[in-house]
């Protein structure tokens, strides 16, 4: 691992000093328990009297329930009892998946259990109590249903149609929410643009594929009135303002713990209508209640993502000027729009985030968001930024090819300057901090396109095609309150930290940001130690549990580093004014002549320092020898967000070079390069994990991962078998550097680094191969990229 | 439980003896050591395609979702709990130097194929080393690290 990487932000001091830890690839000495099989997560938990559950299912896309019979059920081995909605509605209200600020939504109320219908296969219709899952399994089986199959509607291009199964009759139509944005004037754009390119990409539906599946243990506690969710999610403070809510229980008697969780990505944010069932199941029974999905209910049940098509279209000058873009997605959302979030932000972003790199004088978007009879389809790692960066740079290609310059200089004549921000993006919403330019140029010297173009026309004859790509892209980060609570979610977007010195001279922190594998842990110790002044070894973190930590948003939007961060670095800062006031007071010195080292307050001049646990030992055992009015407070507290814009953009540029086997289409990605401007590294390893992870979430996007729907709206590839996930084999090395512009937003300077992988290796690897394809005078346009597309591509078959 | 749905067997985890315990004849391998709280080896699929559950039985790596526990009868297991001998420290704290996981969830399975990579005492390349981990998903980190860890551990130790 890397040891030392300069840290370029002055806010932060100098790294030649002891205890510097921030900008350094330090090992994550907490996460050792996973290598020791010590995680704990959900499912590792067992609690005295605890029931567990099984949910029947809807074996159909869309069908009527006529009847259901749940007796002989009830009469199996080891149940405990068999509830519909009936039962379920009594102890939680029902909800609905819209917000106010962006324009009309329309979503119905959902239950957690379906009344009447069932809408996508895999809604949850009764559930089996009963002493173990298996026994719970078994009984669902005996659960009788007088099913009536309705048509359903599975194709979101004839969702709107005048003949559409309407999925919700009381609102006469499936139209979910619409959004345009209109810049300039891109018709009259086009008509004096020297070259105009259009282009219609598809991008199927592909899901989080968590390794540890969703899983929640709810335990309510009558003698208290309280209840306590053990839950693999991201943000327990938005949980537990929901629990409270549809459970009708005081807010302050939820308590959410969210422990080791076994990866995110998005998928755990969201509220599901299973999880809600449990938490009222355990309300009335007054028992602990445990549901851990299996596979097949990950796959039909966790949230899908993408599924969109979009066109769209650029003008240009004769010089590879950006006239005009125009773009018009359509995206497919399943029947419900996802709580509290809503379904609609991933077709947002699409429309925010299309041409963010460049200067586009004239921009037009419409997005349409439409119900249909599929998984609900929600918020995945990188939301919308597949499809925007993927259009965006497809056309950008179209056109230097058109007119006849190089990938890379098209890009360069259009990136907004790195010294023209703050700026905006084409569609209007607030840039600062960024470096298109000298990303990109990083990102040539890097790649050596002379070679590659050499070995690429050296290969035209031969049976392996090859092809390379460049991109730029804007990376959503540390969102505002402009992102969900301006729209009535009960979303924190500030997040706090609190850190304490204990009487053993050891420091606690804890924070409202949770993890899921990023290293939260780990960088909150980092910075904590750092602006303290002692090792890393002293301090211990306490995250996910809103009994236990300050208020906050939690994890999502690679707001983690950025937010959460700078509330640590304001509280450590906090505590060590303290702590120097304290020992100023003991040592019979003036304050600026202290500092703390290594766990010590020394005199910067020399002489005897106090060790910080015999500063705690006075302070708590011995207050009678401070003198008289010293504050003894050595708990400091600080909280952050963003304000006056909506997020804190992160960008990124990234290149691969592809190789095409004519014979089978399959695609081998030789190489991959990614430079990342995140502002300040608090630990540059980490940085680069999450890019490189990243990265492979977005190439299994583009060559391989699809939910595959039949046209009755059956999921036909719901097992880790049938569904590919990218594997060890086929994935490449992935070379990550950087360019540093540190965020003004905050003293530490972080933005987020968890999106721009996912978001951009799709586009890049897309042009990649057309850019191999070209030769032959064809392309592929609809993601995956699958071996059958390439060759019906080449007319092989 | 009628008798007939259960089976007594007898076999060891991690050195310790299992003696005479009584297992439904349906349970997989995977929940019956989750029960008896060595809740290190993990479940992703239970169809055999995720190798999150991956332990070794006998000195040979088996996916204990595809392994009734009443086939473990008279046989030695070794779970991620038991991984404290010096070889397998060494992978540990190489898995650790490179972050060679994020979440933690199939690292168990991933350190089990290790070990069997490590036993083979072969000099693997990066691609073959790829090529042995094919059959255990990471969706967090891209797999890189995690050939940066085995590969050095193949340096140090064959």
């Amino acid at each position: 691992m890397d040891d030392i990487k300069v840290n370029q932000n002055p806010k932060l001091g100098s790294m030649d000093r002891p205890n510097s830890y921030i900008g350094r690839s330090l090992p994550r000495e907490n996460a050792k328990k996973h290598l020791e099989g010590g995680g704990q997560f959900v499912d590792d938990l067992v609690l005295p009297r605890m029931l567990h559950v099984a949910f029947l299912r809807s074996p159909f896309a869309h069908a009527e329930i006529k009847s259901i019979n749940v007796e002989e059920a009830k009469t199996s081995p080891g149940v405990f009892d068999v509830y519909t909605s009936k039962e379920i509605d009594e102890f939680c209200t029902p909800w609905v998946g819209t917000l106010g600020h962006l324009g009309e939504m329309r979503s119905p109320e959902q239950t957690p259990l379906a009344k009447k219908i069932a809408r996508w296969q895999g809604e949850p219709i009764a559930v089996v109590i009963a002493n173990n899952r298996a026994q719970a399994e078994d009984a669902l089986e005996l659960i009788e249903v007088d099913w009536e199959e309705k048509d359903a509607q599975v194709d979101m291009e004839t969702a709107l149609d005048d003949n559409a199964v309407v999925i919700h009759p009381e609102l006469d139509s499936n139209l979910f929410w619409t959004r345009t944005v209109n810049q300039g004037d891109v018709n009259q754009a086009f008509e004096t643009s020297h070259a105009v390119v259009e282009t219609k990409l598809d991008f199927a539906r592909h899901t989080g594929v968590t390794l540890e599946s969703r899983g929640i243990v709810a335990d309510w506690n009558k003698s208290e009135g309280k209840i306590t969710i053990y839950h693999n999610g991201q943000a327990p403070h938005m949980m537990q303002h929901i629990i409270a809510k549809h459970l009708e229980v005081n807010e302050g008697l939820v308590r959410i713990v969210s422990r080791d969780v076994g990866g995110s990505f998005g998928i755990k944010v969201h509220v599901y209508p299973d999880e809600m069932a449990v938490a009222a199941i355990s309300k009335k029974l007054g028992r602990p209640v445990k549901f851990i999905a299996d596979r097949l209910e990950s796959f039909t049940t966790d949230i899908h993502a993408r599924c969109h098509k979009i066109s769209g279209k650029l003008g240009v000058d004769k010089e590879g000027k950006i006239l005009a873009m125009e773009i018009n997605d359509l995206s497919g959302i399943g029947p419900f729009s996802m709580y509290p979030r809503t379904s609609a932000i991933e077709t947002n972003q699409v429309l925010n985030l299309s041409g963010a790199p460049y200067v586009i004088p004239n921009y037009k978007a419409v997005g349409t968001v439409v119900f249909q009879n599929k998984t609900p389809m929600c918020q995945y790692r990188a939301v919308g930024h597949p499809i925007a960066v993927a259009i965006t740079e497809a056309l950008v290609d179209k056109a230097a090819n058109k007119i006849g310059i190089s990938l890379s200089e098209i890009r360069k004549k259009n990136f907004i300057p790195d010294t023209a921000y703050p700026n905006k993006t084409p569609s209007g919403v607030p840039l600062e901090d960024l470096s298109h330019q000298a990303s990109m140029d990083k990102l040539l010297t890097m790649m050596n396109i002379q070679e590659i173009e050499k070995e690429k026309i050296a290969n035209l004859d031969k049976n392996v095609l090859s092809g390379y790509g460049v991109i730029s892209m804007c990376e959503v980060t540390n969102p505002s309150p402009l992102f969900y609570g301006v729209g009535g979610a009960h979303i924190s977007s500030q997040d706090g930290a609190s850190i304490r010195l204990e009487g053993s001279g050891a420091i606690h922190l804890s924070s409202s940001i949770t993890e899921q594998g990023q290293g939260t842990e780990a960088i909150m110790k980092q910075i904590a130690a750092d602006q303290l002044g002692v090792s890393m070894d002293s301090v211990r973190v306490t995250l996910g549990d809103t009994d236990a930590t300050p208020y906050g948003g939690g994890t999502w939007a690679s707001r983690g580093a950025g937010i959460g961060g700078e509330a640590v670095l304001k509280a450590a800062r906090t505590l060590k004014d303290n702590i120097l006031d304290i020992a100023a007071a003991i040592m019979q010195t003036d304050k600026n002549s202290l500092d703390v080292e290594n766990n010590t307050v020394i005199r910067k001049n020399g002489g005897e320092g106090i060790t910080l646990q015999q500063l705690a030992e006075t302070v708590y055992y011995r207050g009678h020898e401070l003198p008289k009015g010293t504050n003894p407070e050595l708990l400091a507290t600080a909280s952050f967000l963003i304000e006056g814009i909506p997020f804190v953009f992160t960008n990124s540029a990234m290149g691969c070079k592809v190789s095409i086997d004519q014979d089978t289409g399959i695609i081998k990605i030789d190489k991959f390069w990614a430079v990342e401007d995140c502002g300040t590294q608090i630990n540059p390893k980490l940085v680069e994990e999450q890019i490189r992870g990243g990265v492979i979430q977005g190439i299994g996007g583009a060559l391989f991962e699809e939910c595959v729907y039949d046209d009755q709206g059956n999921m036909q590839n719901a097992t880790m078998a049938d569904y590919l996930v990218p594997m060890a084999y086929e994935m490449p090395d992935i070379i990550v550097d950087h360019v540093t512009t540190n965020s003004g937003r905050s003293i530490i300077g972080a933005k987020g680094a968890g999106e721009a992988g996912t978001g951009g290796a799709p586009a890049v690897i897309m042009n990649a191969v057309n850019n191999a394809l070209k030769h032959h005078g064809t392309e592929v346009l609809s993601q995956p990229i699958t071996p059958e597309k390439i060759l019906k591509a080449l007319r092989k078959i | 439980m009628s008798a007939k749905n259960s089976v007594n067997i007898s076999f060891s985890v991690n050195g310790e003896n299992f003696e005479d315990v009584t297992v439904p004849t349906r349970q997989h391998l995977a929940d019956y050591l989750r029960s008896q709280g060595l809740t290190g080896t993990h479940l992703g699929c239970e169809q055999g395609a995720c190798g999150a559950c991956t332990i070794e039985m006998d000195g040979v790596a088996v996916r204990s979702c595809l392994v009734l526990a009443s086939q473990a009868n008279g046989s030695s297991i070794t779970t991620v709990e038991g991984f404290d001998d010096e070889v397998m420290q060494k992978v540990k704290n190489n898995f650790l130097k490179h972050n060679a996981f994020q979440c933690g969830f199939c690292s168990p399975g991933m350190l089990m194929t290790t070990k069997e990579i490590i036993s083979s005492k072969k000099k693997l390349s990066r691609d073959e080393i790829r090529s042995e981990i094919s059959g255990n998903y990471c969706r967090c980190t891209g797999y890189q690290s995690i050939v940066d860890a085995i590969e050095e551990s193949i340096n140090e130790i064959n």
